[in-house]
């Protein structure tokens, strides 16, 4: 009878297998993103922002630090956004060119926020899968370290480390990686102890696979969804926490600039009829967040199994 | 098939510490007793099948048996060696000759994994430098053995149905060549068509490859067809251990003659006549298990002995053997 059934399995085995390779969960989720409307568009509209500010720099006239001594001072009659002058989204209250700064500054925030979400979400996704695995004792302890750090209020701890060490976008990206992991970890953690106790985790653990291999090989594979999901809510946080360092002025030095800078020197000026100094950086920072909310909304939805 | 005995327990017993809610963190913790004193040993190529109702202990038993709940005390003698005596490190060389299958086929198959990297991987975690192409040849191999055409290699465990990841299960355990397999209720996920694809699967393999199996199941009648032994678990405690065919010609403990009487007889006229002992109450808790047997809250031979004395798990005869103070 196993014969017969063999048989007919494997008849039944190369039907099925006509389209060679099998859909992964990863291809699934995708085309379940390209249904979100919202979240395709904004994918689209990021990666427009992020292509600008490489090709950007290519049609400027003006250097980001170049002063229009023209505009100087009077930025209200002369430096209004215009064509002929080279100055398109205007200059600030020193004659520098806006278009150039928004560039520059959309560069550096983007790197501050996408870098700083990737050490997030390394060293939490790590911390909390290997916390939550080993579990008992050794899950006690690191989830109290998480607890203590994260009781010390996070933009106090920022500003006193920019104030000792010196303002730099080096320790701006120590300061922020150094507390941004947290709740990443906790929320991986969470997923992990859920994971732990699947049959397939225990499958592994019975032919000897080694602690090591079962976390990255079994557990973080499995906890990609939410993790992606959550960086890409991370990184308007980043760039939030990085844009509220820099209207403190403790953030990016000059002549290097931020939307953050940018948002408060125009915020500044704002009663001299240069209204462009705000709005320019405002909307590409708003239009940004926006899209990084709208894409975790679209990955939250396409990574879940149960849409399928 | 050759009498050399691979596997034996001795002794065993498993306890958890269950923290009963609202316990303040210095309560002493209870112990739950999840399986108490079994013994018993396996010969290469033959099978125990293992019964008992939900609760009674069978996962736990097969669970200490691999190291994956740690024992209280006893010993689990492979080949000679007393497996719970090693360290982790120490277990991984056995950890190829002893492997497993689980109840939840899809559970037990890593969602992001391919088919070919799940049934490869115990390949690659004992035999790392295998080159690739010896492990692809493995693959298919033990695919063709369980009845999976190897192209389907690529494809994710969410497009098989349960009795195609059960075999997918089979395969990964089968891959390494142990010699014993444990099967934590194999079957219980599958309909009836495909359980007995899966069990005679295992038969024609366990033929084949002279592997030792031990079949945990709660279907009397799966049990009877693939088993040379059967042992018969209640609350955590042995109540009979015998020969397949002997158990259902003369069951002895009150207990397995309820679970044998209420096994199904699929002719109508002898179902209706056949006289069922029906079983009352509930499976005590195992915190609280009751003095003396533990089956006599709902044993119909109960006396006042029974409340006293626990009874010996002694031999009745001819590979028989049975704990009752009043067994047939």
């Amino acid at each position: 009878m196993i014969v017969a059934n063999k048989g007919k399995i494997k008849t039944m085995a190369e039907n099925l297998s006509e389209s060679g390779a099998g859909r992964s969960l990863w291809k699934d989720a995708r085309i379940r993103f390209m249904q979100n409307k919202a979240a395709t568009i904004s994918l689209f509209i990021l990666l427009s922002i992020v292509l600008f500010s490489f090709i950007g720099p290519y049609f400027a006239v003006w250097s980001y630090e170049q002063i229009d001594w023209n505009a100087m001072g009077s930025a209200a009659r002369v430096g209004m956004p215009s064509i002929e002058s080279g100055h398109f989204f205007g200059t600030d209250d020193l004659g520098r060119d806006l278009y150039s700064r928004v560039i520059q500054g959309t560069q550096i925030s983007l790197m501050v926020g996408v870098l700083g979400a990737t050490v997030a979400v390394i060293v939490g996704t790590l911390y909390g899968a290997t916390s939550g695995y080993l579990g008992g004792k050794t899950d006690q302890i690191m989830m109290r370290i998480v607890d203590i750090l994260m009781s010390i209020p996070y933009m106090f701890v920022l500003i006193l480390l920019l104030v000792v060490f010196g303002r730099s976008i080096g320790m701006l990206f120590i300061g922020i990686g150094l507390l941004s992991w947290l709740d990443m970890s906790r929320i991986v953690r969470g997923q992990t102890l859920n994971l732990k106790n699947k049959e397939f985790i225990e499958a592994a653990r019975v032919t000897g696979v080694s602690d090591f291999k079962i976390i990255t090989r079994h557990i973080v594979p499995n906890l990609l969804g939410i993790v992606a999901v959550y960086a890409t809510l991370l990184v308007p946080g980043i760039i939030l926490a990085e844009s509220f360092i820099s209207f403190l002025g403790l953030g990016v030095q000059e002549p290097s600039t931020s939307w953050g800078a940018l948002i408060k020197e125009g915020a500044g000026t704002i009663s001299y009829d240069t209204e462009w100094q705000l709005l320019f950086p405002l909307a590409f920072f708003v239009v940004s967040l926006f899209c990084f909310y709208f894409i975790g909304d679209g990955l939250r939805d396409a990574l879940d199994p149960k849409e399928r | 098939m050759s009498n050399q005995t691979i596997l034996e327990v001795k002794n065993l017993k498993v306890s958890f510490d269950v923290a009963s809610e609202g316990d303040m963190p210095w309560t002493k913790a209870k112990k739950l007793q999840a399986v108490n004193n079994i013994s018993f040993s396996l010969n290469a190529g033959e099978t125990l099948g293992v019964v008992g109702e939900s609760g009674c202990g069978k996962s736990t038993l097969a669970r200490a048996i691999v190291k994956m709940v740690p024992a209280e005390s006893g010993e689990v003698v492979w080949l000679g060696q007393d497996l719970l005596e090693l360290s982790n490190s120490e277990t991984r060389p056995y950890r190829k000759q002893i492997q497993m299958i689980f109840q939840d086929p899809l559970a037990s198959l890593n969602p992001r994994m391919n088919i070919g990297e799940i049934i490869a991987e115990p390949l690659r975690t004992h035999y790392p430098k295998t080159p690739e192409s010896d492990v692809q040849a493995r693959v298919s191999d033990v695919m063709d053995k369980v009845g999976l055409h190897d192209n389907l290699m690529n494809r994710y465990p969410h497009e098989f149905s349960g009795g195609q990841c059960q075999r997918i299960g089979i395969a990964r355990a089968l891959i390494l060549k142990p010699k014993l397999v444990i099967c934590d209720e194999p079957v219980s996920a599958l309909d009836v068509s495909i359980q007995a694809q899966v069990v005679n699967l295992l038969m024609d393999l366990q033929e084949e490859m002279d592997l030792a199996l031990i079949f945990i199941a709660h279907d009397l009648s799966v049990v009877k067809h693939i088993s040379t032994k059967i042992m018969v678990l209640y609350l955590g405690n042995m109540v009979e251990l015998a020969n397949s065919d002997d158990i259902y010609k003369s069951p002895s403990h009150p207990y397995t003659q309820a679970l044998i009487s209420a096994v199904p007889i699929p002719d109508p006229s002898v179902e209706k006549n056949k006289d069922l002992i029906l079983i009352e109450g509930d499976l005590p808790s195992p915190i609280n298990p009751p003095s003396g047997c533990v089956f006599r809250t709902r044993c119909q031979k109960a006396q006042e002995v029974c409340a006293n004395e626990m009874p010996e798990f002694k031999s009745k005869g001819q590979d028989h053997s049975v704990a009752c103070h009043f067994h047939d």
